[in-house]
């Protein structure tokens, strides 16, 4: 199916077994799926349901136990995540992904400039940390440090890292799950600008139904398998979202 | 700068008071590394500049009278570079405003000139006059202690004449750096004097006219050493030659040998000691410092950051720490050492005392302190790197907690939720509570080990002046004098008691190996100087047959029935054999003892004794010493107490100054584990803190599950503690032992309870402040924090 599209990630028979303490979960059970340049993607699921493990995976933050991950960047060029090595995934995390994460992950000794040029100092093409921030809405906050800064705001900041390499892919997890409704939406606006203006490829993980509202295609997950996926006849702003 | 970086200081900054615990623990190791071989450097230096300016001899010769003809022979031996012909002779000095007895030792200079060799440094004045019987310099200590000046005036009586001398000099030399009595341990500088005066003067004064009774010499490039003293020995025998002494057997050189060599002992053992453990620490605790970065190091990695770089930022933190507390240690070490080697200096009386800090010990203490830093934080990095940054970022997974034996052996309702939640705590986590408890042990042995130093020295000399020597005053005769005069010493005011004493030197040997000394000849129970046993119970002396120091039949390597060839020195010099009788316990000295009449009878002489002990009314001291001043045959007057005191004095200033540092040190390291453990304790659990507050537990009840398991870690390892320190006590009386003194391994209670009360001192402090961090936690902070 669209056959026109260009394929990001493409993973066949995705498989991730956990042991968490005295118990092994199947977090993943053989997940088949396709993610295309430029589209903005929600995956829904319950708890527990793999869609972050799906997530950490295709981000080169955690390994598969079976199964393959294949990366296509903008030159073509396919990489094979399953088989790469530590140093591979750090160049590729370095190089194509940004990361969204629910409880924002900064480094609270660092201010909001700081934490996103602790990535700009990396990256091989970036804006500059107070750009990304601009993007954001944060231009007024430059040197707050994280505990000086709302939960929205620190979501925003969370963002701004993300995207100030210029990635191709920006993978958030649950990035309003720890937000009130309006900070939440003022997230989601910042997260839809991206993909529409810099045509970043952004995959959203929520619980939240009415998110898939806003994305190209909504992909559910159940108990370590894609359950559906279903595509959006059309986008609805985050503005108009509500819960 | 980059961003890491500016991560790097605020990291810092914000684990400032963890940084500087370690910085203190890294210092300490450093500084008594540095404080130790910087001492010795200083000290070892300060000599070998002083014997190469002033030609200090090599060898040295006594003989009972010698003619000056007799040089040529002696500068004809092979191998003999330049002789110095001197007289010395015992005087008993007057000084003006002080009564008590003061004894001395008159040299010979050439006429108006420099020896060539034992050269004198002048401090002030100049060389007695070519010409002048009634000029003298003085040592430099004694003017010290009396205020003496060039043109001031003594009394002194050569040879039971008296002479009036003036001051001409104030000088320092290379044979009497170090400037104590014949008989006595430690200088008293008020009492002992060494005055130079010239030749011809001193010769009539004391009726060695054309003659010398000593003669120093040094030796060609190349030369057998021992063939000379062979030939020397030969050639001055018929003289009354007591036999050649190397540097080795002389006085001055002897002690600050022994002083160096127990300072390169201490210089060797206490750095290691104190190395070791702040690596050890050093190691444990940046492990756990990093391991508290887990979540940042795995956010890090998300965004692209490679395991390289990482190391390198968790390097560079430890690095800061570690340069820190080094260079910290450096400073205090230097400075210390310069305090001390000050101290020293005044004992040794060297012209200048040059401090460097070796270059090779600023290397050793910062690879040894860097490497353990590393290898502590490397360790930590790896594991926090080694695993997907998502796994890392996941809350971990619920511990696997259960009920340990000792849980289940304390019954519930004692226990508690707060004694349970501890248990498990340490039992989920062994290593983590051992390495804990190794931590707090190690510092509590070390602090047990200063503790140990304090105690024993007080021991050792309480040993030696209670039990041993039990005299108030020694008295010495010119010369072997008939035993009679014990009988006039009786009447003298205030003598309670007498006991007479005959000294002869003498060469021990068994087997191949031999040790110069003297045999002291006493009654057959000596009462005012005891023979100990091991028990510390007074022993007789033999009927026949030697008893010795243990300390001495272990150098000779001899055991109780060996037969030893024994070479008298004096007198008819034979050689005969005695068999080792017993051996006794001292602390001080190398004594071989025997009874008088057997000494006696061993000479071929009648009963003769070379001086005596008195016990004296302290109320008639003054009285007695104005009546053996006028004793023609007494050459000197030694006060026990003042030896007593002097010893005491000198070690409270050196070696008691050099234990305190140690325990106080030991003291910070212990207060900086402790802190880092209830620090890193507090980081670890302040989420399952905050829940408690939460759920309605007050902050003491809270506070109360920390301070328990820090109170329970603190008492598990003070016992363990007290293991390693007995074990750093053995060691270090190992290396302190010395010919000089041997420190007994007394582990007195006081030195358990400073141990124990520095480590609960510590934990005590480090309480307060985590109670005073309890009150400034935020619940809602905490548990919203990430996870």
């Amino acid at each position: 199916m669209d056959a026109g599209r260009e394929v990001v990630f493409a993973t066949r028979g995705l498989t991730r077994l956990y042991r968490m303490g005295e118990v092994s979960i199947q977090a993943l059970q053989g997940v088949d799926l396709e993610l295309y340049r430029g589209e903005l993607i929600v995956m829904l699921g319950a708890s527990g349901s793999g869609k972050s493990t799906l997530l950490n995976i295709m981000g080169g933050l955690d390994l598969a136990s079976e199964g393959t991950v294949r990366y296509i960047d903008r030159d073509q060029r396919d990489q094979d995540l399953t088989h790469a090595s530590r140093r591979e995934l750090t160049r590729f995390r370095r190089q194509h992904v940004g990361f969204v994460f629910q409880f924002y992950n900064l480094i609270s000794s660092l201010t909001a400039r700081e934490n996103v040029a602790i990535v700009t100092d990396i990256a091989r093409d970036p804006m500059t940390p107070e750009a990304a921030l601009g993007l954001v809405g944060l231009e007024g906050r430059l040197d707050h440090f994280p505990s000086q800064l709302s939960g929205g705001e620190q979501q925003r900041v969370a963002i701004a890292r993300a995207i100030a390499k210029r990635p191709d892919v920006l993978l958030c997890d649950e990035p309003t799950g720890a937000l009130d409704f309006r900070t939440g939406i003022r997230v989601l606006e910042v997260l839809e600008e991206i993909n529409r203006t810099i045509g970043t490829t952004v995959a959203i993980i929520t619980h939240n139904e009415v998110i898939g509202e806003m994305a190209d295609r909504v992909i559910r997950l159940r108990d370590g398998r894609v359950d559906e996926i279903r595509a959006n006849a059309e986008r609805r702003p985050a503005a108009e979202l509500r819960w | 700068m980059t961003a890491l970086h500016r991560k790097l200081f605020r990291d810092l900054w914000r684990l400032k008071g963890q940084a500087l615990a370690i910085a203190v623990v890294i210092a300490s190791g450093v500084m008594t590394l540095i404080l130790s071989v910087t001492t010795v450097e200083a000290l070892s230096r300060s000599q070998q500049r002083f014997y190469a300016s002033h030609h200090f001899a090599e060898l040295f010769a006594d003989v009972k009278r010698a003619p000056l003809g007799r040089l040529e022979r002696v500068q004809a031996i092979e191998g003999v570079n330049l002789v110095e012909p001197t007289v010395r002779a015992p005087v008993r000095l007057t000084v003006d405003g002080f009564d008590d007895p003061v004894r001395g030792l008159l040299i010979s200079l050439p006429d108006g000139r420099q020896p060539m060799l034992n050269r004198l440094q002048l401090l002030r004045g100049s060389l007695p006059e070519a010409g002048r019987d009634d000029q003298a310099v003085v040592s430099d200590a004694f003017a010290d202690a009396h205020g003496l000046d060039p043109g001031d005036r003594l009394e002194a009586i050569i040879d039971g004449r008296l002479t009036r001398l003036t001051i001409s000099g104030i000088a320092l030399s290379p044979e009497h750096l170090y400037q104590a009595a014949p008989t006595d341990l430690m200088p008293d500088y008020r009492r002992y004097a060494i005055l130079w005066m010239n030749q011809r003067a001193l010769a009539n004064a004391y009726g060695m006219e054309g003659a010398f009774n000593r003669i120093a010499l040094t030796l060609q490039a190349g030369a057998d050493r021992d063939d000379v003293i062979d030939a020397l020995d030969l050639e001055l025998a018929r003289y009354g030659g007591t036999g050649a002494q190397t540097r080795h057997d002389q006085q001055s050189h002897r002690f600050i040998e022994e002083e160096l060599a127990q300072q390169r002992a201490q210089a060797t053992i206490l750095p290691t000691i104190f190395l070791v453990v702040s690596a050890f620490l050093l190691n444990v605790l940046m492990g756990r410092i990093i391991q508290t970065q887990r979540e940042q190091i795995a956010v890090l990695k998300a965004f692209g950051y490679g395991d390289g770089e990482l190391a390198r930022h968790f390097a560079q933190l430890a690095g800061l720490i570690v340069l820190l507390g080094w260079a910290l240690g450096v400073g205090l070490g230097a400075w210390a050492a310069t305090g001390l080697a000050g101290l020293y200096a005044e004992y040794f009386r060297f012209p200048e005392m040059t401090f460097r800090v070796p270059a090779w010990a600023l290397a050793l203490s910062l690879l040894v302190v860097v490497l353990s830093a590393l290898a502590g934080t490397w360790r930590a990095v790896w594991r926090a790197v080694g695993r997907p940054p998502a796994e890392a970022m996941r809350p971990p997974a619920p511990q696997r907690f259960r009920r340990s034996w000792l849980e289940r052996s304390i019954p519930a309702p004692l226990l508690g939720v707060e004694g349970r939640i501890i248990l498990r705590h340490l039992a989920r986590h062994p290593a983590k509570a051992g390495l804990s408890v190794a931590g707090i042990a190690l510092s509590c042995g070390l602090l047990m080990m200063g503790a140990y130093q304090l105690s024993a020295v007080d021991r050792m000399l309480d040993l030696q002046y209670r039990l041993v020597l039990r005299m108030d005053v020694e008295l010495t005769f010119n010369e072997a004098t008939p035993l009679r005069a014990v009988g006039e010493l009786h009447h003298q005011p205030g003598v309670l008691a007498v006991e007479a004493w005959r000294r002869v030197p003498a060469t021990l040997i068994h087997g191949h190996r031999e040790y110069r000394t003297s045999l002291l000849g006493m009654d057959e129970r000596p009462r005012l100087r005891q023979l100990l046993d091991a028990g510390q119970r007074p022993q007789s002396l033999p009927r026949e047959g030697l008893v010795m120091t243990r300390h001495l039949a272990e150098i000779l390597g001899a055991r109780v029935g060996d037969t030893l060839e024994v070479a008298i020195m004096e007198g008819h010099r034979q050689r005969v054999a005695l068999p080792l009788a017993a051996v006794v316990d001292e602390p001080i000295g190398v004594g071989a003892y025997l009874q008088r009449d057997a000494l006696n009878a061993l000479m071929r002489e009648g009963p003769a004794i070379s001086g005596a002990w008195l016990l004296v009314d302290p109320e008639r001291t003054h009285d007695l010493n104005a009546a053996l001043r006028d004793m023609p045959r007494v050459a000197a007057i030694g006060l026990l107490a003042d030896a007593e005191s002097g010893i005491r004095d000198y070690m409270d200033e050196t070696l008691m100054v050099f234990a305190l540092v140690f325990v106080a040190l030991a003291a910070s390291i212990a207060f900086g584990v402790v802190y880092n453990n209830a620090r890193i304790a507090f980081a670890e659990r302040a989420r399952e803190l905050a829940t408690l507050q939460v759920l309605g537990y007050h902050r003491a009840e809270v506070a109360r599950i920390l301070l328990g398991e820090i109170a329970l870690i603190t008492l598990l390892a003070i016992p363990l503690g007290w293991a390693i320190g007995i074990g750093f006590s053995v060691l270090l009386s190992q290396a302190f032992s010395s010919d000089l003194i041997r420190i007994p391994l007394v582990l007195t209670p006081r030195a358990f309870g400073i141990a124990a009360a520095g480590v609960l001192a510590a934990s005590l402090v480090v309480a307060l402040l985590v109670i005073r961090r309890l009150g400034r936690l935020d619940m809602i902070r905490v548990l919203k924090a990430v996870e």
